[in-house]
Formats: C-alpha cells, structure tokens, sequence
C-alpha cells in the first residue's frame, strides 16, 4: 500500500533519500545525528595529515619542553598552544587523537571485513549444504562462543606474535591484530546468516532455481546471497563498534598497536598514568572520542535493525 | 494420445525423527513419514491431470517428485520415457529438465525480490547459456503484461501479476509439461479466474500438459481431465471429470463432495464429516479411510485394497461397486 | 429478538495516515446486525473486510485510526474505548475468532487455565463452577473427552480441534456479538465444513450476533444470514444472501460471483473482471469500481461516488442490475 508506483526515475542517489529506508532515516534524528557525528570523525581521521597542527610521529618536532601542557592554555615555558594540551612527551593531543582514530577506524573496519567475508561464506555453506558441512561449522562457531571474544583475540594474537619474526612485530602489529579481531568475530555473522539461509532455501524462488538446474554454488551466490544481506548489514554496524573497543581493549593492556603507531586504545593506556597526577586531559581526550565513535555506530546500527526490520515498519 | 508422464508404484518416505542423540537418551524409534504410498498414474500428452487431496495428502510432494525436486524412495517416474532418479545419460536428463517446469503456490516467495523481472524470467535459459534477446519482453505480453515490465522488481506487481510472472518463467524454457502446485489459492477469485483462463489459452496455445495439484475442488472441476483424489498418501480413487462429479465411488470422495462449501447451498444443514485426517506417522492399518468410512467392514481395517477398475474409474475400496 | 441491533456501524472511517497521504482502508461503512444473524462480509484482499472487524474490536494496529462514524454495541457507543474499558467489553459482549487459532491462544498455558481466566473475568463465579463450565464449553464446540483434555496444551490439538478452542474461548464468557476473521481459511475441506456447521448451531442456539469476515463465497452462501460486499473499503452491496448471490445489484458483486469456478462450471472460460482493485492510494474518482465496470457511464466517474444511502439502499452502484422495472424495460 505503502509503495506507490513512481514513473520518473531520478539519479541515484535521489532514489535511495526518496526510498522507505530514506525517509525513515530523515524522521530519526537520532540516526542523522550519529551519522553526523561518524562521518566527523572519519573525515578527521582520513584528513589527519593535512588537519592535524603537529605530527605525533616525527619525533623531530617534539618538544619535551611542551609536556604537560593543559588544554586551552599556552605552555609556561614556550608559550606554544595546543587545543587539547599535551602529553608527557609534549605530543600535541588533538594530533595524536585524529592519528590514532586512523589505526582504530582501519584495524575496525578490516577486521569486520574479514569476519563478514569468513561468516557470511560459512554461514551459507552451512545452511544450504547441511549435514555434515553444517554440524563441523556450526560446531566450531559454539566451542568459540564458549570463550570470551577478547580472549580469542588474545589467543590469536599470542600465537601471531610468536611466529613473526621480531624485527617485523612492530610493522606485523596492526595486521596481527586485524587478523586476530576478524577471527574471533566471525561467529555471529555465520549464525545469522545460516539461519537466514535455512528460511531462504525454502522459499519457492530457490526450488525454482533448483529446477532450472543451477548449480548450488550460484543459487548460494546469486539467489540466497542478496537476500540475506540485510541482517549482515545490521550486524556489521554493530560488529564495526565492537570491534573498535576490541582494538581499544587489547591495545590498552599492551598487547595491540604500538606505541610508535598508537591507536585510541593506545592513547588511553598511556593517559592512564597521568590520571591521578591531574593531567587528566591525557585520558580524558582520546577516551571520550572513543566513546563518541563507538556509542554513535552502535546507534547507527540500532536505528539500521529497525529500519531494515518488516515488521515494525 | 499416449502417456508423456507414467507414474509407477511411487512412494517417499521422510525421516521426521528427533536428531539422533535426542533419539538415543529418550529411547524413541525412528519416526518416519510416509508422505507418497504406492501411487501410480499416467498424464496423457496435452491434458490436464488434477490431483486433490487435503493436507497432509501427499500432492506436492508427489508434484515435487515428478519435476525432480525430491527424489523418491521408491517407484518411478518416467518423463518421455526417461526416470531423471536414475538416468545416467546427461543430454537425456537435461533434455527432460526442459521440458518439465513448474508453478508454485505463493507467488510472493517464488520471486528472487532482488531480481529484475526481465532477469527471473531469463534464467532457465540465460543459466544455460542460451540467447535471451527480446524473450522476456515476449512472455510478458504472451501473458498479458506489458513489455515494459520487464524493467521493474517483483514488488512492484499484485499477487496476480507475479503469479503471471512465474508463469511467464516457467514457459522460457519451451517446456512441454508444467506442474502447477495451488497455483491459484493464494489469489482473490477474480484474480484466480484471470489466472486459470490465462492458463486454459496458453495450454491451447502451446500443447502444454498440466499436473494441477489442488485442494479446490471447485478449481479442479473447471480445470481438468481427470482427476486422481489422494487420502494419507495413497491414490483412492481416478476418474475423468464428469464421471468423478457425477457419480464418486470412494466413501472419501463422496465425503469431500458433501462437505465443500457450495454457492447455492443456502441455509444447507448437511451432517459435517466425522474425525480428522490421522497421523501420517502412524497410519491406519488396511485401507487409511477406514476409521472414518460410514461403510467400513472389518476386512477394511485389515487388507489395504488394491486399486480397481470399474467402468472409466480406478478405486481402491473394498465395497466400491 | 430486539429493537436495538447488537451490533450498528454507523457511517464508519478508518484512516492510515502515510508518507503518500492519508489512506481510507474503512470508508463510510454503516451497517447493523441482529441477535442470532450472521453477517457475512466479503470481498477480495485490501478490500477493506478485516480492517472494519478490527476497528469494531478496538484492535486496529497504529497508525491506523478511526477518525469518524460510531460503532454502537447493543446502542451503546464504544468506539471511543480504550485500555481496560474496552478489554473488558472485548471478552465479555464481543468474542474474536482468527484465521490462524495458534495466535490466539498461549502455547504455555493449557486450554483448560486459558478458559477459567477469562470465564473468572468476566463472570462472578468460583474456581470449581469455572472449571465447569470450560468443560461445558468444550464439550459444546464437540472436542470429545473434555474432561480429560482440559488439561492439554494447544499444541496437543489439530488445527481443527485449535480453532474449536478458540471458538470456545470466544463464547465461554457469554458475549453478544463474535467477530471471525477467516476462521475457516486455514483449515481442510472437511474441518471447515465441520466448523461453519458449529458456528452456525452456536449462533442459532445462543442467538450470538456473528459478524463473519471471509473471501470464501461458498461458506457464505451456505452460513450467512446477510451479507456486505465491500470494494475498495467500501460497501459495494448489502443484502440478503441468497438474493445478493442468486441477483447481484452490483456489477462488482455480480462480477465476483460470476469469476467462481462454480458458477461457471462447464465453460470453457471462466468469467473474469478485467484489471485488479485498486490501490488505497490511488482510488479513481466517483465510483471506486468504475473502470472495471461494463455498465460504466459518464456520471459514475463524478464524484462523490455512490454510496448506499445515496443509491436504493441494497448497492451502491448509480446503475443497478437485476432490477424489476429495469430488466422489464430492457425486454
């Protein structure tokens, strides 16, 4: 009833604002918001190098006379100003923030990449195949949900470490860590998708395709695939903030980006040290720009759920 | 006229027992249903076979078994000559594949909503590599749609335009033979009169045979030539059309006939049928009808009865004369 | 039977307000029904039939709204209820029967407890003669051995024993109008007709007014007492059945009853109405019908459309067929 017939066919884009989905993103404001604040964040840390003022990773333009010097207010013995204020070593706050959104936003987003990639491929194979390619898929995905995702990471990360050789570690890190995030969140994407797969390979369009003579591979490929893709997406957001805290989380107790590339976790670490000597702006900054970044993706992912949801539209 | 689908002593059997370990710890046995009992017919080229039967009768299964979706556990089914279960020669089997299509009940799910209309109607041929120039666009107007929807997804059509759409699939092939699984019942009447007259014309068109598979008795009157009516899986009774209406043989037949709701049958008091279907995991010993058969002696509970021919009719009743 | 009609609809709108504009699936519908009648209402999907036995329940789904018209139970006007008003009402004067009767009842409780709760609501009675009088109940819509399976669950029962339940359900605590919405629809051949003749017998017996909302022409020739034929979410035809199915007023009516692989048995073809019923959003103007209609003129394209009050109070159509006078004219 909802769906009147339009004739004229504008751009793209126009179609996609104009579409149900659209309009009921234009009538969430918490939606526009949280897409408001994501896409701040991204553009800050994609243009960190032209936007930020120092770059925290020449250790040539450190001044360690610079250290601690509070947000808002110029340094007692350079008089330089920093917006966000310094650390220890005199890094500039707001630098280290938009570089460290960039190691946090990229090891997110490759690793929900590869959880995706893996679990929708399982996922379908397990619910369309069955028998025994479902049990050894499904049961492996529910020894792995017995153990906490950070500890899986942990674990991956572990064994990761151990076999790179030590002069490449700290380059291996990041990826090391996407590897070990990716994997250890595959999980529910492959359930989801599995069990959206066993409703859609019931329906008769697939019997159709089944008699034409298509091959399994391209009922799974080009028939169930498309059509499982919204809860995937719904997951995916979700997964994306989690997987930015599991960055967060594992660089926070040491064992994920370096120093010398450190990511929001990274900065929080070190922020924690200055806690309670008063130079609370060190923690303070990067913890907060976490919280944004994570809390507004999660609502992103919310408003998503519902949205793509029939039956509450 | 000769038989281009023969049916011989099918049966499928499903397992519809607990997984195995639930098995094991609460010391079940196997449950297994038998969905299809030892059914044969023949559909002679160019007409249309009806098989009716209420739930649980064991019609859509056999229709999946004929077209292959489900391969029987016993029995076969001979397409021109050739059972797909077991025929190793691949040109054979996919030249039968071509030839035999299918229509399915709900026309909202037998749609791909991700595809474009033109694309679902070209995939039996596109899939196998063949020149789709110009073929949706023809089957649409060969099923009373315009050339121009070819454009559109899925959603944009009523159920009775999609259900056009499925049909216009299942001729892209040039099949010979279509079983059409409740085409209809997901339709509004007016729409289903469209429907089944579009049906009529383009069996007239083409020389299509139909496996029609209904519980609309009313359907199946306008639709068929004969007509095979299924109880529990079992084949009780076959007649043509008119013979079937005019004088059913079979205690369920007759049952059916009494109970379907009729257009003039104004403030009509007839006595409801007694019981229920039973349980197809456990069925009935000797004929299945017999706990609900008003003329049901003991020999009914014990002998299952073999199908009889009387005059234009095949029965399986002990007492049917 | 008394003056006052159980049940009056009086001249009822519903109204869906959307993103495309406001949406009519209710338009305008008024009609009455007696103590011990069944109304039948029928008409293709999107025609408008639930949504006018939802609004009379009180059970229309938001946004959905009824913004004009009264719904009067026994002369008393309810269509402004809400909350515990109206849920009490629902279980005592109007009883609901659905198409699909596992939604209607709660897989964890037992029929028996699910039938003593809503008895113990609305009747002042002890726990023992509750229990009573749900094997009563039981035992009146024909589940054999009520005693002993009062304490089953629903999903010990088949699909037609359920919708006896339901039924029972609907009638254990004595209302004066149930509403059924497609009861028969999901069920077989035989259930159904085991379960229209059970519904009929209750109406009779207990004089329950039944409203009884199906897209099923046989059951409704064979149950109804009357019958509505809406169109469009609009009352095309009201009358007695026999005369409304034997000659239709309405070409939609006569059109529907026409495309019945019934009425057209040993034709060639079916009789069909070209094109589908519109969409809600996209209502022609003046008579709804009108561009499927052969008997289409000029002024059934004005608006506003015929209704029945405007018309002969049988169809709402400016050009009725089966008429006396007329059908002498034309012969």
């Amino acid at each position: 009833m909802a769906d009147i017939q339009q004739d004229i066919r504008p751009s793209r884009l126009h179609r996609a604002w104009n579409s149900d989905l659209g309009w009921s993103f234009r009538h969430a404001p918490v939606a526009v918001a949280s897409t408001f604040v994501v896409l701040l964040l991204i553009i800050g840390a994609v243009l960190a190098p032209f936007i930020a003022p120092h770059s925290p990773f020449d250790p040539g333009s450190l001044n360690l006379m610079n250290g601690f010097t509070p947000p808002g207010q110029a340094n007692q013995f350079t008089g330089d100003y920093f917006l966000l204020g310094t650390d220890d070593q005199g890094r500039d706050v707001f630098s280290t923030i938009l570089y460290g959104m960039r190691i946090s936003l990229f090891v997110g987003f490759a690793a929900v990449l590869l959880a995706m990639v893996l679990g929708v491929t399982l996922g379908l194979l397990a619910g369309y195949l069955g028998g025994w390619t479902e049990t050894i898929i499904m049961r492996v995905a529910d020894v792995q949900l017995t153990f906490p995702a950070i500890l899986v990471a942990m674990l991956i990360f572990g064994i990761a470490k151990g076999i790179t050789p030590p002069e490449y570690r700290n380059e291996m890190a990041i990826w090391v860590l996407i590897l070990a995030i990716g994997l250890s969140d595959w999980v529910q994407f492959a359930r989801v998708v599995r069990g959206a797969t066993l409703v859609e390979k019931n329906r008769e369009y697939v019997q159709a395709a089944k008699l034409i003579g298509r091959s399994p591979f391209a009922i799974m490929l080009r028939h169930i695939l498309p059509n499982v893709l919204n809860p995937v997406l719904v997951i995916a957001t979700i997964s994306l903030a989690l997987a930015i805290i599991a960055e967060a989380t594992l660089s926070f107790l040491g064992v994920g980006a370096p120093p010398t590339k450190p990511s929001l976790g990274t900065l929080i670490r070190i922020g924690q040290e200055f806690m309670f000597s008063g130079e609370w702006w060190i923690l303070f900054f990067p913890a907060a720009t976490l919280l944004a970044l994570a809390l507004s993706i999660n609502l992103l992912g919310d408003w998503l759920r519902d949205a793509l949801n029939p039956r509450l539209r | 006229m000769s038989a281009i689908i023969r049916i011989e002593h099918l049966t499928r059997v499903f397992d519809v027992s607990k997984p195995w370990l639930n098995r094991v710890i609460e010391r079940l046995p196997k449950a297994l249903l038998t969905a299809v009992s030892d059914v044969s017919f023949e559909i002679e080229e160019n007409s249309v076979y009806a098989l009716v039967g209420e739930s649980g009768s064991g019609k859509s299964t056999i229709g999946k078994i004929v077209v292959g979706l489900v391969p029987p556990s016993d029995g076969h089914v001979k397409i021109e000559g050739v059972d797909l279960a077991t025929e190793t020669d691949r040109d054979k089997v996919e030249a039968v594949r071509a030839d035999i299509q299918m229509i399915f009940q709900d026309p909202y799910a037998s749609l791909n909503p991700r595809w474009r209309v033109r694309e679902v109607i070209n995939e039996p041929v596109s899939a196998k590599g063949g020149d789709v120039t110009g073929l949706a666009e023809k089957l649409l107007e060969q099923v009373g749609l315009s050339a121009k929807d070819a454009a559109k997804y899925p959603h944009e059509f009523s159920g009775g335009q999609r259900q056009r759409i499925c049909i216009a699939r299942a001729l892209a092939s040039g099949p010979k033979i279509i079983v059409c699984d409740e085409p209809t019942s997901a339709l509004d009447v007016s729409v289903q009169a469209q429907v089944l007259n579009l049906m009529s014309d383009l069996r007239k068109e083409l020389g299509l045979t139909y496996l029609f598979i209904s519980h609309d008795l009313t359907v199946v009157q306008h639709m068929a030539d004969k007509i095979g009516v299924l109880y529990l899986g079992r084949l009780v009774e076959e007649a043509p059309r008119d013979r079937l209406f005019d004088a059913p043989k079979h205690p369920y037949t007759q049952m059916l006939f009494a109970a379907a709701p009729r257009m003039d049958g104004f403030g009509r008091e007839v006595e409801p049928p007694k019981g229920e279907i039973p349980d197809a995991i456990n069925p009935p010993t000797g004929c299945a009808f017999h706990p609900r058969c008003p003329i049901a002696v003991d020999r009914c509970s014990k002998e299952r009865p073999e199908m009889r021919k009387i005059g234009d009719t095949r029965v399986a009743c002990h007492l049917a004369e | 039977m008394t003056d006052t009609p159980v049940l009056s609809v009086r001249n009822l709108v519903v109204e869906i307000p959307t993103r495309h504009g406001v949406l009519r699936p209710v338009d305008n519908v008024s009609y009455d029904i007696q103590a011990g009648e069944i109304l039948g209402v029928v008409g293709e999907s999107g025609a408008g039939k639930s949504m006018t036995g939802n609004a009379v329940v009180g059970l229309l789904d938001s946004p959905a709204r009824i913004t004009s018209g009264e719904v009067l139970l026994s002369g008393q006007p309810i269509q402004n209820l809400r909350g515990e008003a109206l849920r009490r009402l629902r279980g005592k004067k109007m009883g609901m029967i659905f198409q699909d009767p596992l939604t209607s009842l709660n897989p964890l409780l037992t029929i028996g407890d699910q039938l003593t709760e809503t008895i113990q609501e609305h009747l002042k009675v002890g726990q023992t003669e509750a229990q009573e009088r749900a094997i009563a109940a039981l035992e009146e819509v024909g589940i054999p051995a009520a005693r002993s399976r009062i304490d089953s669950y629903p999903h010990e029962f088949s699909g037609g024993m359920r919708q006896r339940v339901v039924i029972a359900l609907a009638l254990c605590a004595e209302p004066d109008l149930v509403i059924a919405d497609e009861p028969t629809t999901a069920l077989d051949v035989s259930v159904q007709a085991q379960i229209v003749a059970l519904l009929k017998r209750l109406c009779r017996d207990r004089g329950v007014a039944v409203m009884l909302v199906t897209h099923d022409m046989g059951v409704i020739a064979e149950a109804a007492d009357r019958v509505a034929v809406m169109y469009a979410g609009r009352l095309a035809e009201l009358g007695p059945v026999r005369e409304v199915i034997t000659a239709a007023h309405h070409p939609y009516t006569a059109g529907l009853m026409a495309s019945t692989p019934l009425a057209s048995q040993g034709k060639e073809r079916l009789r069909q109405i070209p094109g589908a019923m519109p969409r809600l959003g996209n209502l022609p103007d003046g008579c709804a019908f009108h561009p499927r209609c052969d008997y289409a003129q000029d002024s059934c394209r004005a608006n506003p459309g015929p209704t029945l009050d405007t018309c002969d109070g049988r169809a709402a159509c400016w050009f009725p067929l089966n008429i006396k006078e007329k059908s002498e004219v034309g012969a």
